[in-house]
């Protein structure tokens, strides 16, 4: 199995300090800028009328950025949309450092009202071709999500919890680490 | 594309409904053929539109940025149509006829909202899904997933037969002359892909009401509109349509009318096939403008029309798909999963007794409701898709509907059942009141996403939603019930013509900026089936639009008589007063130094221009059928290569003969229209029109390429090898440019004469 069109998304710490609308304004000018490194920003979706939803994104051809409020938790997320080459650890670094570095321009953005956490993340396959919800599917990846998070991390401190079983969802589990990990740079602070 | 689409592919392969597993895989050769550069982009452009996948705001790979118009630095590849760039998303619509899904449907729904677009599937005012932010090159993925659980997206878009809409409390409202869904459902796939269809000059979409009354059809609003009616014939129910046509909104609406007072059913399918007919040889075909079936009854006059259609109806093959697409339509096709009930007493709960009385109506059949599951902008999560398929299979046999207004329909709910029911929409945050109501606003794309869009629909729609809910308590009981649409341009997608309160986006210039505007429309009417279309009185600053909705329903609930509705009321004050009303909301307005937000559009903070505007593709490319028949057959000859490539001689040859045969319809049909798909007819017709006629005599080669044909078609049946393969794909090709050749001769002589 690889890892591939992963989804990370690092939670709001506490209740949102902001007014999400505003994160609008903030993606119109990253899109003009073209700020991503690797990513092509091509529109902003504001989505922030329908409840627990995907709240604002920067929507980019290789990947989207969001803050996203889906399932009620608010949160800095990244979306790996086109295919990547190397190995699931460079793919799991790749989008948790997305989320992370985003994470850190939103903050810095909204300082001091907006802060996500720094020992917690989720990891999502949004692919379920490729990675159907099923306990095969998790037997597989959790090797391979455990070794290449030491890897990002540069530490063996976490732990994984599987979302929910249900096979209609996609394959994701959540990261809790114990050490502090930083969003400008992953490894542990 | 995503990893998973060979995983996809070889899951369905061989496992999916036809026709619509072959028109993916011909959908994805054809993907693979324009990447190569083999088939002309407005070809390609139209055959995507006919699959769904369609255009959106900044796809020819410019964006507006706040101050200038910028070039999006996508890749070089072919386009996907005219000055369309290949890797700029695009949306996908998704055909569901009558509204009618299942509780896995909506499921899938969710997963492909979730794994390809940004999360949210929108119900269209035409009972259609919406995915956007869609990359072409995931569309046959998509396509075999919706395929696999019976939905299409084809002819979604395009110069087609468009989704078939009908109310959504058909089979269960106590007004109807009878139940139109298996009617609806017949006329969808029947059309679908109907030769007769082929050469339309721009969309087709029609409609079916169970009654002449209520708006759930809107028949006066589309191409062809049926209602149901029943009559007497000889001391026995006779079932029939009254059958309107010409009807339309966009710039210029045109209220149908009528073809016949009264078609028993079982004429139906074939006076539309004789529409499409009459539709397709004589409509515009240049000048879009006026290419719509409107315009042809407009330019005929409608008795005309009417003599034309009844002499194509004279002239049809009789098919027996007419009669057997229409068996057991008489027969109740839905019921109820619990026993009938009564309604819960609300017992201090006013979030349920208000939902109850905005959303729930009774059904004819006692003790059933139906409900309705109200979409903010009809937009909903992957989340929701989920629970509302579980919610629908506890309550129901799996019986919910997408409605025009953007909304979801629950039918045959047990009135036991009505309290739970609406517990659990609520804990899906799908409970919210008020449907059909003044807060449940209609919108379309707007500049959200769509080329056309001139100012935020949706940014107003939601603004009115949420400064409207927020004072319902405080609403007059007279403006309740009063229905807000707004389109983001004059094209009239969010139906702004037949709303009480109908918005359309304009732009002015204000103090040398350009200013986002909406017209404030008046005087149309949902009811009647949408029997009358409003007209704009004044344009004001968007920003300024709730503050319009204010003037205008205070006005009203000053101003009215008793019981009066407000069609009557505006019939009755008249358009001056109120535009008077609202002409201090174009006056002394803020510099752009002072309040710079009022020159940018709602939900959007950029400064507002009208320069990401683009070319829509509601129009499609006019592609004609002969064009589509040689498309299809050299991407045979396409596919026959590969499988000789992957060493299978058999199938190869079998689909270079194929192609062969394809490519002698394409030709023959430029004379007889209702040439069958039968080999030896193919032949046939194809020798005696062009092959004794020498019309497809090569002048150097004489009569080899038709005789490359004749000994494909001898030898049919025969054991391939790779040598025989290879020869049989190399003549077929040789055929298909036999066969340009002819055709572009033919079209530089006289037309030819049609029998």
């Amino acid at each position: 199995m690889e890892l591939q069109h992963l989804v990370v998304k690092i939670p709001v710490e506490g209740p949102i300090g902001i007014d999400p609308a505003k994160v609008v304004d903030v993606f119109h000018k990253w899109v003009a800028a073209q700020t991503e490194p690797g990513v092509l920003l091509v529109d902003v979706a504001e989505l922030l009328h329908v409840p627990k939803g995907p709240g604002v994104v920067a929507v980019g051809h290789e990947a989207d950025f969001a803050l996203d409020n889906t399932g009620g938790v608010w949160g800095v997320l990244y979306r790996r949309k086109t295919v990547l080459p190397g190995t699931d650890a460079d793919r799991l670094a790749e989008a948790f450092g997305a989320a992370a570095r985003t994470g850190a321009l939103l903050e810095e953005a909204f300082a001091p009202k907006l802060r996500f956490s720094r020992t917690e993340f989720e990891i999502v396959v949004n692919d379920r071709g490729i990675a159907p919800n099923s306990p095969e599917t998790y037997a597989a990846a959790l090797p391979v999500i455990e070794s290449a998070l030491r890897s990002v991390l540069g530490h063996g401190e976490f732990s994984l919890a599987r979302h929910d079983a249900d096979p209609r969802e996609r394959f994701g589990v959540t990261v809790r680490t114990g050490k502090p990990f930083g969003l400008a740079s992953p490894a542990a602070t | 594309m995503k990893a998973s689409h060979d995983i996809w592919k070889e899951r369905f392969k061989g496992k999916l409904p036809e026709p619509i597993g072959s028109e993916v895989d011909q959908f994805e050769t054809e993907i693979e053929l324009r990447k190569q550069g083999k088939i002309d982009e407005k070809v390609f452009a139209e055959t995507r539109l006919r699959r769904g996948a369609y255009g959106q705001r900044y796809d020819n790979g410019h964006r507006y940025d706040g101050t200038e118009s910028r070039k999006l630095p996508y890749a070089d590849k072919p386009t996907k149509g005219p000055g369309t760039i290949w890797d700029a998303p695009g949306m996908l619509r998704i055909k569901i006829p009558f509204g009618g899904l299942n509780p896995r449907q909506l499921e899938v729904m969710g997963e492909l909202a979730e794994e390809y677009s940004d999360g949210i599937a929108h119900v269209t005012t035409r009972q259609d899904f919406q995915l956007h932010f869609i990359h072409i090159e995931n569309g046959p993925s998509i396509m075999r997933r919706l395929a696999s659980v019976g939905i299409t997206t084809r002819e979604a878009c395009g110069n087609a037969v468009r989704n078939v809409t009908a109310c959504p409390l058909s089979g269960v409202c106590r007004d109807e002359a009878f139940d139109v869904t298996p009617y609806s459902h017949a006329l969808a796939w029947f059309l679908m892909g109907h030769p007769d269809t082929m050469e339309f000059g721009r969309k087709f979409k029609p409609a079916f009401s169970g009654c002449a009354q209520h708006a759930c059809g809107l028949t006066q609003m589309h191409d062809i509109g049926f209602v149901a009616a029943v009559r007497e014939v000889d001391g026995k129910l006779q079932r029939g349509f009254k059958i309107v046509v010409g009807g339309g909104l966009g710039p210029v609406p045109r209220q149908a009318r009528l073809l016949t007072e009264f078609a028993p059913v079982e004429e139906m399918l074939p006076l539309t096939q004789a529409v499409c007919r009459v539709f397709g040889r004589n409509g515009e075909k240049k000048n879009r403008n006026a290419a719509r079936i409107k315009f042809l009854v407009d330019k005929w006059g409608i008795e005309k029309f009417r003599e034309e259609v009844f002499a194509a109806r004279k002239e049809l093959r009789e098919d027996p798909r007419w009669h057997d697409m229409l068996k057991g339509a008489e027969q109740e096709a839905e019921g109820p999963l619990h026993p009938p009930g009564q309604l819960p007493a609300p017992n201090g709960n006013g979030k349920l007794a208000e939902w109850i009385a905005t959303n729930v109506r009774d059904q004819r059949q006692a003790g059933y409701v139906t409900a309705a599951v109200t979409l903010p902008l009809g937009d909903i999560t992957a989340n929701q898709l989920r629970a509302l398929s579980q919610i629908v299979s506890k309550y129901t046999r799996g019986t919910i509907r997408t409605t025009v207004e953007q909304n979801f329909l629950i039918r045959w709910v047990s009135k036991a059942d009505v309290a739970a029911l609406f517990a659990d929409l609520v804990a899906a945050d799908l409970g919210q009141p008020g449907a059909q109501s003044i807060v449940d606003i209609v919108t379309c794309p707007g500049t959200d996403t769509c080329k056309l869009g001139i100012s935020s629909s949706r940014g107003l729609g939601g603004e009115l939603r949420n400064r409207l809910v927020s004072k319902s308590y405080q609403l007059d009981e007279a403006i309740r019930d009063l229905h807000i649409k707004v389109s983001g341009c004059f094209n009239s997608c969010g139906c702004h013509h037949v709303a009480d309160l109908g918005f359309y986006g304009v732009s002015r210039t204000i103090n040398g900026y350009k200013v986002p505007h909406f017209q404030v429309v008046l005087g149309g009417q949902w009811e009647n089936n949408a029997g009358s279309y409003g007209l704009p009185i004044i344009a004001v600053p968007s920003k300024l639009a709730p503050n319009a909705v204010d003037r205008i329903t205070g006005y009203f609930v000053q101003n009215r008589q008793k019981d009066e509705k407000f069609f009557a009321f505006v019939k009755r004050v008249g358009k001056g007063p109120i535009r008077e009303l609202l002409e201090p909301l174009n006056q002394n307005l803020p510099t752009h130094d002072a309040e710079p937000e009022f020159y940018s559009d709602w939900g959007d903070p950029r400064q507002y221009s009208i320069g990401d505007i683009g070319v829509g593709e509601c129009a499609g490319e006019v592609v004609s059928r002969y064009q589509f028949e040689m498309t299809a057959a050299e991407r045979l000859v396409f596919e026959a290569g590969l499988d000789l490539d992957r060493g299978a001689a058999q199938p190869a040859g079998e689909t270079a003969y194929a192609a062969f045969l394809r490519a002698a319809k394409a030709l023959v049909q430029m004379q007889y229209d209702d040439v069958s798909s039968d080999p030896d007819e193919i032949l046939s017709e194809f020798r005696e029109r062009f092959f004794d006629t020498q019309l497809f005599h090569d002048p150097f080669v004489g009569p080899k390429f038709a005789n490359y044909l004749f000994a494909a078609h001898a030898a049919k049946g025969e054991k391939f090898t790779p040598d025989t393969a290879h020869h049989r794909i190399a003549e077929a090709q040789l055929f298909i440019e036999a066969v340009h050749s002819c055709y572009n001769k033919l079209r530089s002589a006289p037309a030819p004469v049609r029998s």
